[in-house]
């Protein structure tokens, strides 16, 4: 059953070619379209699921130390060799669910929410694409098909983005989220490039296996290098500028590649590589410091959007920091679970903005909207839910990821406790922020006009379905890792034990082996780990409600005091709520600099030195050919001449 | 044929009638007889080919010179065509006259 991973990414690669191709050319019925590619996304989803189940029949030790599946030799050249194979072990697996799972769903939903649009095959074409090359990068058993995945969805991204391209915003959305991603797919091949110059090979196993004879310089290097590829594709600091703009593309879109599953590629390529970050604690530290900046910096941005859209690309920049965060203390398993729940809960979060939309005639400025709970109840109770779950409601599965993520980061070797005090505001602002949203959108007077209030629809069951499943993921998604203090079973965190290795997360397991004595003595002493545990538990849901009250009181109760408290604080409203006006400086410090640079190349290297020396060869070759076309006299007899001459000139040589 | 006869007097013949008839290709002007300069060039060719097979005791040059002569024959064919065709659309066939083809 394991030997047939590559089916996994097989099928969505042959609804993107039925699609692209036949569907596009024979100009098939939309059913045909949607149903083929459900059907693909379907039979992946599937294959994952076979998959983890025969994985979970060995025995832990033998799950991380599956072959790999080798299809055939890729490129071979020299003493460089690699292949076309595929790994499974419990970390891709996981991530192969998680990739498949919810792309079903959101294909799905795209049937209905993209019924009109008369790019529909193309669409699912892209989709299709889409998923292959995620598939593709979370399977991959060496850097390199890593990388090609990694390109392969930073294309899709780039489409999907400018899928409406014929309007001017999503065109150079997609364009801004390829250069930006450019620049970080830029530090991976480099990593890359070092990886094969000290260890001559780029497949995982062979590279992990050698990685301890580097020293640490190098692998601080190629850490950090691999780090820079991660921020761009998940859009840390510096690299994050262009996701809020990747909300240009069809709602679904943004679920799938930019909350769900692209963005998290950064995430799972450095749990990939945890043993060369384990080696590199500057790298680590680094990670860990700029994933709780992330976290912190995108969830203030995120305070004060009206575009509901623009706040879950806030949200989702600021959850990646927080996973970031995670595996920079060196929790790769708390970060691994928390873009699994973050998966469910943001998926869900943009398709029920999308269900929405879908309601309100397109309309994404939550100021025209408010008090629609009632017309559209299965999108409200499904969007309520994926917030309690980001806001760190205890019972929903964002609270056991984000408190595992802020325990490690304060008792974990690598983390500190500002790093913790970072990711509690953060998760305070962010639970503000999610129920302002909430209250904003449904609750409150209706701020739509008239022509809309009537249009106001519940969408279809085909877009409700995923709404109400990914709801229950939402929920229940959490109780895979439960939290030893609670006294349940982090069955996640062990699945996950045979690749990610427990050796950076024994806090978890020495506050595992207090539990025990606190119970059997009841003593106090013995159990501090335990109660600062607990304490920091209640602190952060502690935090999460504060943010929630003050949602309420400013736009449910006085929601005359949010304009007050914005003139009375205009100077750091307006830099906020400008997004600090980053675009703008770097508008000026690269942008403009480097279109500089282009004009000056353009105008003086391109037209001046290039085209100057190839028409001044080509000017050469005219006035040869002037001079020698003399020769072409049009006489037969002086050709024949030139004949015998030759021959004479041949037979001298050939008697001499 | 008497044992005094060598085979270099087929060959001095043979190579000044070769000689001959280059010379006559390059310098005289009507195509007829620049034609006619070939046709010699050719024939000259096919004596020593004679004189070789004879004295070698070999079929071979016998063969080569039946598909000289073939080729001679459906050159001349094709040459005489091509004279009367340009003599009918420029009332001349010397050779120095029709220089259409230069740059």
């Amino acid at each position: 059953m394991i030997d047939l991973v590559w089916l996994i990414p097989l099928f969505p690669a042959v609804g993107f070619l039925f699609n692209g191709l036949i569907g596009k050319w024979l100009d098939l019925d939309k059913r045909v379209v949607g149903s083929v590619a459900c059907t693909a996304l379907g039979l992946s989803f599937l294959f994952s699921i076979l998959i983890f189940f025969s994985l979970l029949k060995l025995p832990p030790e033998a799950r991380a130390a599956v072959p790999d599946k080798v299809l055939f030799d890729w490129i071979v050249s020299g003493d460089f060799k690699t292949v076309i194979g595929y790994k499974v072990d419990p970390l891709s697996i996981v991530m192969a669910l998680v990739v498949s799972g919810v792309s079903f769903f959101i294909h799905v939903y795209s049937v209905g929410y993209m019924h009109d649009d008369p790019g529909f095959t193309r669409y699912f074409a892209y989709l299709n694409l889409f998923v292959f090359m995620m598939l593709t990068l979370v399977l991959a058993n060496n850097f390199l098909l890593m990388f090609v995945g990694w390109e392969g969805v930073g294309l899709c991204s780039y489409l999907l983005i400018g899928f409406w391209f014929e309007r001017d915003a999503p065109a150079n959305a997609g364009k801004k989220a390829f250069v930006v991603n450019r620049v970080g797919d830029f530090g991976f091949l480099l990593g890359i490039f070092l990886i094969f110059a000290h260890l001559g090979t780029v497949g995982f196993n062979e590279v992990f296996a050698k990685a301890p004879s580097l020293d640490t310089a190098t692998v601080t290097l190629i850490t950090l290098m691999l780090f820079v590829g991660a921020a761009g594709k998940s859009a840390q600091i510096p690299l994050y500028v262009w996701l809020p703009d990747a909300m240009e593309g069809p709602t679904p879109v943004s679920s799938l590649i930019h909350a769900a599953t692209m963005v998290t590629s950064g995430v799972y390529m450095i749990a990939r590589c945890h043993l060369l970050y384990s080696m590199a604690p500057i790298s680590m530290a680094v990670v860990a410091i700029v994933g709780a900046a992330t976290a912190l910096y995108a969830a203030s941005m995120g305070l004060l959007q009206f575009d509901i859209k623009r706040v879950l690309a806030y949200s989702t920049i600021s959850q990646l920091g927080y996973m970031f965060l995670a595996v920079g203390v060196g929790a790769f398993s708390a970060g691994i679970f928390h873009l699994m729940t973050h998966a469910f809960f943001k998926g869900l979060l943009f398709l029920g903005a999308g269900s929405v939309m879908h309601a309100m005639s397109g309309e994404l400025d939550m100021r025209k909207m408010g008090g629609i709970w009632k017309r559209v109840p299965i999108t409200f109770l499904t969007f309520l839910v994926a917030t309690l779950a980001i806001a760190g409601i205890p019972g929903f599965s964002g609270f056991f990821s984000k408190d595992e993520i802020l325990w490690q980061a304060f008792s974990s070797n690598h983390g500190h406790l500002y790093l913790w005090v970072v990711g509690a505001v953060a998760a305070g602002m962010t639970a503000f922020y999610m129920f302002r949203l909430l209250f904003v959108t449904f609750l409150g007077p209706c701020r739509a006009s008239e022509e809309v209030k009537k249009h106001i629809h519940e969408s279809p069951p085909i877009m409700t379905i995923p709404l109400m499943v990914l709801a229950l993921l939402s929920v229940i998604g959490g109780y895979v890792g439960i939290p030893h203090i609670l006294g349940g079973r982090n069955f996640f965190h062990e699945f996950l034990a045979p690749v990610l290795g427990g050796a950076p997360q024994g806090t978890e397991h020495a506050a595992f082996s207090l539990v025990r004595p606190v119970f059997a003595s009841g003593g106090a002493a013995v159990g501090e780990g335990v109660n600062m545990e607990l304490l920091l538990m209640g602190v952060s849901v502690a935090v999460a409600i504060i943010g929630i009250c003050i949602a309420f009181y400013l736009y449910i109760w006085k929601t005359e005091v949010p304009k007050r408290l914005g003139e009375r604080f205009k100077t750091i409203y307006t830099i906020v709520f400008n997004k600090y006006y980053v675009d703008e400086i770097y508008e000026v410090c690269f942008v403009n600099s480097t279109k500089k640079l282009g004009t000056f190349l353009w105008r003086r290297f391109d037209d001046g030195v290039v085209d100057r020396s190839v028409n001044l060869v080509a000017e050469l070759m005219a006035w040869l050919g002037s001079v020698l076309r003399r020769i072409q006299t049009g006489y037969v007899q002086s050709y024949a001449l030139g004949i015998i001459l030759g021959a004479v000139i041949i037979i001298i040589f050939l008697i001499r | 044929m008497p044992a005094s006869v060598t085979p270099l007097y087929f060959f001095v013949v043979s190579a000044l009638i070769f000689a001959i008839g280059a010379a006559g290709v390059l310098i005289r002007r009507n195509a007829i007889v620049v034609f006619m300069c070939i046709e010699m060039m050719l024939s000259a060719v096919n004596l020593t080919f004679i004189a070789a097979a004879h004295y070698l005791n070999s079929l071979d040059g016998v063969l080569m010179v039946f598909f000289v002569m073939t080729v001679a024959a459906a050159e001349a064919a094709v040459g005489l065509g091509i004279f009367v065709l340009l003599f009918r659309g420029r009332k001349t066939i010397r050779v120095d006259e029709i220089n259409l083809l230069k740059w």
